[in-house]
């Protein structure tokens, strides 16, 4: 306010800043904490992972490695897992490639950015394969596309769902074309899946573009996704750059694409395993008319 | 509860009744046989109105703003449903519902037009009026249910299909169309049922199938009364007129052998009691269906190539 310029008497309130001894800096160590990205709220990391990740206040959806996520959706001990040892080579002599799979080996304890296996839900059999954005951004190469392929035809031979939780950033530019064929691999695989009457169930979780929104991410006879996931071909940045808008606020989330007609549903992280198990029962061969 | 023009009188007694109730219970005077007396005449006079509905009445009462819709008869008839979206292309219209179900243990696609309850849902929901991205997402689900062999079960209640720039512009023509043709080859049984108003063609792009029923007080027209009297005298205002020369009852189209049976209704109308109204359903929907479920796909879809075939009626 311009009048407020000429309010001088007012004193100035004193500011204090709080400086942390170091001692209660080392009150709480790394890690236990956790602050939601989208409320800011802060909570213990071990309350967050309890309610499968999903902040206690806000209901924002944080991330989840592929372990985290079997363990939420698979019953537990019927979890088989396929291809473990599938590993990636260097097909393009890229620079530093290797080393960088290698880092996030280390990091995430996964081999590739893919957990492919077979295990039951609510006692439905099923293939699935899970995706780890915290592996290489879930990148697609060589192995996530052969273990999803092998995981496609194991459905097929086993004659039970399959089942893909997407999260990727697309394809792997370190593998160059080779990943672009990825996409025509994985798909020609579901296309084969799916005429001999098998199920595919996709569920987007954030992020999902590039390549993988491309292919098989959106080839499910389902397509579901978490709230607030951002799925989309092209990055917002390149889209604004070329088309010199401005995109609305809630453009490429998963309510967005809802909205388009891209999507059956948006799930909830809790009543996913509920819903998809439902789904997979109204799938069981052999229903009568009572 | 609203009360329509015809029923007035129904109206009047039952509120003569009610009053004499509430007089009764907080008053020394005791008028138990007085009212007993009207609800004995209040029987008589419901039945001499309801079994005597003009069509016009019958227009009303499809149009009845309580009339249960589509997901009111999908929370009675089925279990388990679980809504699917998105026609995969444009959009999700909210004026066609649908999605997996059990019916009787059995799974089931089920799929239909949706008005909205009130103002603000009719708005999101256009009136129960698709765009073409309504009848594409259908025919998404259809072709699923198909691929799945799962039974299609479609509730038909629209005025028709939405007119507007946008829908002409998305192919509103072409996706009705397409409609027809690909449920002509679905390989799967299709029960259709008018639980409303069957507004031309928006209405048949849900409704080729190898049974089609009627609710007592629905129609199904190739125009509306209001848009009949228009076109045929240029005055709207003769709806009512148009609506007894257009043969638009469940009754005329039996007789015109365009349906298959009349599903009766609760007297005064299916929103009197929805429950009520899906266990008759049920009673016709359940043998028809057990009766598809014999046949092989062929038979199946040759006998909906004749009971298409042999509808019109011409002299040599």
């Amino acid at each position: 306010m311009i009048k407020d310029l000429f309010n001088k008497q007012k004193p100035k309130k004193k500011k204090y800043a709080t400086i942390p001894t170091e001692a209660s800096k080392q009150d709480v160590p790394e890690g236990i904490m956790q602050k939601c990205p989208k409320c800011k709220k802060i909570m213990y990391t071990k309350e967050l992972k309890k309610n499968l990740n999903v902040c206690l206040q806000c209901g924002h959806h944080h991330g989840m490695t592929s372990l985290e996520r079997r363990d939420s959706f698979i019953d537990e001990g019927t979890f088989q897992e396929l291809d473990a040892a599938l590993s990636s080579t260097n097909p393009l002599n890229f620079p530093g490639y290797l080393e960088k799979v290698e880092a996030d080996r280390q990091k995430t304890g996964m081999n590739e950015a893919i957990l492919t296996g077979v295990g039951q839900v609510e006692g439905h059999e099923v293939v699935v394969a899970i995706m780890d954005a915290n592996f290489r951004m879930g990148s697609m190469g060589s192995v996530v596309g052969e273990k999803i392929t092998r995981a496609i035809e194991e459905a097929g031979r086993r004659n039970v769902p399959f089942i893909i939780f997407t999260a990727s950033g697309g394809a792997r530019m370190q593998e160059g074309v080779l990943s672009l064929m990825q996409m025509a691999k994985t798909s020609v695989a579901l296309k084969r899946f799916s005429e001999n009457g098998g199920l595919i169930i996709s569920i987007m979780t954030h992020p999902t573009t590039g390549g993988v929104s491309a292919s098989f991410a959106s080839l499910g006879d389902y397509n579901f996704a978490e709230p607030g996931a951002l799925i989309g071909f092209a990055g917002r940045r390149i889209i604004e750059q070329t088309i010199r808008e401005k995109l609305p606020e809630d453009f490429q989330t998963a309510e967005f694409l809802l909205k388009h007609g891209q999507l059956d549903a948006v799930i909830h992280r809790h009543d996913m395993k509920e819903k998809i198990a439902f789904l997979l029962d109204i799938h069981e061969p052999g229903g009568e008319l009572a | 509860m609203i009360g329509l023009e015809f029923e007035k009188p129904v109206m009047e007694l039952k509120g003569k009744i009610a009053e004499l109730k509430e007089f009764t219970s907080t008053s020394d005077v005791d008028l138990t046989e007085e009212i007993e007396k009207l609800e004995q005449r209040l029987k008589k006079l419901e039945k001499d109105i309801y079994e005597s509905m003009t069509p016009w009445d019958r227009v009303q009462m499809a149009r009845h703003p309580e009339r249960p819709t589509t997901l009111d008869y999908i929370q009675h008839l089925f279990t388990d449903f679980m809504e699917l979206h998105g026609d995969r292309l444009f959009g999700d219209d909210a004026a066609i519902v649908g999605g997996v179900a059990k019916y009787h243990g059995l799974p089931v696609t089920v799929i239909g037009h949706q008005r909205g309850r009130d103002t603000k849902e009719n708005i999101k929901r256009t009136f129960g009026m698709p765009h073409p991205e309504g009848y594409r997402k259908a025919l998404r689900l259809m072709n699923q249910a198909v691929k799945f062999k799962r039974p299609i079960i479609c509730l038909i209640d629209t005025k028709g299909a939405y007119p507007g720039k946008a829908a002409e512009e998305r192919g509103q023509s072409e996706a009705i169309a397409r409609n027809l043709f690909e449920m002509a080859g679905m390989e799967v049984p299709v029960i259709c049922i008018v639980i409303g108003e069957g507004g031309s063609g928006g209405a048949l792009a849900l409704g080729i199938g190898d049974k089609l029923f009627m609710l007592e007080n629905s129609t199904y027209s190739v125009i509306s009364p209001e848009g009949a009297a228009a076109l045929l005298w240029k005055d709207a205002s003769q709806a009512k007129r148009a609506a007894e020369t257009m043969k638009i009852t469940a009754g005329d189209l039996k007789e015109l052998g365009v349906i298959d049976a009349i599903i009766p209704e609760v007297s005064g109308g299916a929103h009197r009691n929805i429950a009520q109204q899906a266990a008759l359903i049920d009673q016709m929907l359940k043998p028809a269906l057990q009766e598809l479920l014999q046949l092989s796909i062929p038979e199946l879809l040759d006998n909906r190539y004749i009971k298409y075939k042999q509808i019109g009626e011409y002299t040599l």
